[in-house]
């Protein structure tokens, strides 16, 4: 493995996100609620490029106490991102899928050092494998 | 050691609707590095025919229909919807923005040496790794609800002259399976007749979402042509949420999910218990766009009655399924939940020599080549006659190698993963 400085976290806009591109792997660092997450661009479904997709909140659906449905609403806590390959939609906070937690992006480690974001990535010789095969 | 100069990486950006194509298929051109040597064959792509409709409407052969259609096209808002009875505002497939190459192919393309249309579609088969690729209409697909024939007729029959004049012979390696107006027989007969010579049309296709019943008298005539040429006959499925039954489901995931099969299943049924198969057993039959799981259903379900109530279809001299299995089927969208009931799936119709591989791009639920290469159970002779070699011996295609290496694709493509 290796540290990658990725460039200053105040570069970042919150929601935001930069993806970086290595030998033959890319990573998607994403800022939410001042706090970052890495994942492995790769979707668990197909392998699209998942990190690169739209940033949209979960949608719920609201239901009364008597359990009639009120319709849906975009959700004031979970935000996502899309894969645009296909919709898979993954928590950005947990990386995992929105409907369905066995599907989940692989997470990599990313932290902030002295102001810059700072990843861990394999070494180029490593070819990074997804999380999972198939959702 | 922590890297700071120089860097060793590089920024890649989000994926929106003007991302050039071999862009957004990066990953697929990747994995397409692991079958280089393999035969690849698409047996079902998608123009947006609407992007060219003006090209369209002045091939419509009738100067009455073609003026009926270029003035609803000047009116604004109407130049790519004339004619058709699509229903733009309930067109859901993107996913409401998030699936951006299902909204519109909008990359930047500098060749005009070709058409627009071939430059998009010469960049997804070389993304991709397809050597040929098969070309179906898009918004067309619900033509045959269209409540007047004769504009079926005429728009359908501009489409194929569009298609097979301006865009078949910009390059070798798309195909075209000619629209068939359904909803007036003897129409299908003219444009069979017209291209049945032409190398670029590889066979013929109906738009499955239609009420008009496959063993009707009135299609013999057209069976019996196409059975003449040699060229397959497929059916190609699609929705249509304005279906009686369907206006019960109150989202698009229900309607889509059931509607291309629910069409497959009545025709497919129709067909066989009239016994068309033995009235035209040389006409070769491909069933596209319903995914795989409706098959041994179906099979299972004809077979249980067909033998109690033989005497409703006295023309069989085999069980449904047996019908079923001499026909031929695309893979996608490949139902992949459940790889044991998968395999049971392709075991049921004999997937290794009946299955042709589709991607159904630039579709919100399109599946690479590596939907067939991952999975576990095939040996590499079934995934090779499943990419390809089934399509070459039912389309009798020249086995050569038509695309480029994938790492060359992914060389002109600095910058970007």
């Amino acid at each position: 493995m290796r540290e990658v400085n990725i460039g200053p976290a105040s570069e970042f806009a919150d929601p935001g996100r930069k993806i970086v591109a290595f030998e033959n792997f890319e990573v998607g660092v994403f800022k939410v609620g001042g706090a970052f997450y890495a994942y492995l661009n790769h979707c668990p479904h197909m392998g699209g490029p998942a990190c690169q997709g739209k940033i949209i909140p979960k949608v719920d659906e609201v239901i009364a106490p008597d359990r009639t449905s009120k319709g849906f609403e975009f959700s004031k806590t979970q935000l996502n991102v899309v894969c645009p390959w296909h919709g898979f939609e993954f928590d950005i906070r947990t990386g995992k899928h929105a409907g369905h937690s066995k599907a989940r992006l692989r997470p990599m480690k990313v932290r902030v050092e002295s102001g810059d974001v700072v990843l861990t990535v394999p070494d180029a010789r490593e070819q990074p494998v997804a999380e999972a095969a198939e959702a | 050691m922590l890297e700071r100069t120089p860097p060793q990486f590089r920024e890649v950006q989000e994926i929106t609707m003007q991302t050039d194509t071999r862009d957004i298929l990066a990953h697929a051109t990747r994995q397409a590095e692991s079958f280089e040597d393999y035969f690849l064959v698409d047996i079902d792509a998608h123009v947006t025919e609407t992007s060219f409709w003006p090209e369209i409407l002045e091939s419509i052969d009738n100067e009455v229909i073609r003026q009926m259609g270029q003035a609803i096209a000047g009116r604004p808002g109407s130049g790519n919807v004339a004619l058709l009875n699509a229903q733009p505002g309930i067109l859901y497939q993107h996913a409401y923005g998030r699936i951006p190459h299902q909204q519109a192919l909008l990359e930047k393309v500098d060749n005009k040496s070709v058409h627009h249309f071939v430059e998009l579609a010469r960049r997804s088969m070389d993304a991709l790794g397809l050597d040929y690729q098969v070309v179906f209409p898009t918004p067309m697909l619900t033509l045959g609800m269209h409540p007047q024939d004769d504009i079926e007729a005429a728009v359908g029959a501009a489409y194929n002259k569009w298609l097979v004049e301006r865009i078949l012979p910009q390059d070798e390696r798309l195909k075209g399976m000619i629209y068939l107006p359904f909803n007036t027989p003897e129409a299908c007969v003219e444009e069979v007749n017209k291209y049945a010579g032409n190398k670029s049309v590889i066979g013929y296709s109906v738009v499955s979402t239609r009420n008009k019943p496959v063993h009707h008298n009135s299609y013999m005539k057209l069976y019996a042509t196409m059975e003449e040429t040699g060229k397959p006959f497929s059916f190609h499925s699609g929705f249509n949420w304005n279906d009686p039954s369907f206006l019960q489901l109150n989202r698009f995931i229900s309607m889509h999910a059931l509607s291309f099969v629910h069409y497959s299943l009545i025709h497919m049924t129709n067909w066989i218990i009239n016994g068309i198969p033995e009235r035209f057993p040389k006409l070769k039959v491909l069933w596209i766009e319903s995914g795989l799981a409706w098959i041994p259903y179906l099979m299972q379900r004809l077979d249980h009655e067909y033998q109690m109530r033989t005497c409703e279809a006295p023309m069989l001299k085999k069980l449904p399924s047996d019908y079923m299995r001499d026909m031929f089927y695309t893979s996608q969208p490949l139902e992949k939940t459940n790889l044991k009931l998968l395999q049971a799936t392709m075991e049921a119709f004999n997937a290794d020599t009946q299955l042709l591989y589709a991607s159904d791009w630039p579709h919100w639920d399109f599946d690479a080549p590596s939907s067939i290469t991952t999975i576990p159970f095939l040996s590499d002779q079934a995934k090779r006659n499943i990419l390809g070699l089934n399509a070459a011996r039912l389309f009798n295609l020249d086995v050569k190698r038509m695309r480029p290496k994938a790492r060359d694709v992914l060389a002109a493509r600095p910058g970007v993963s």
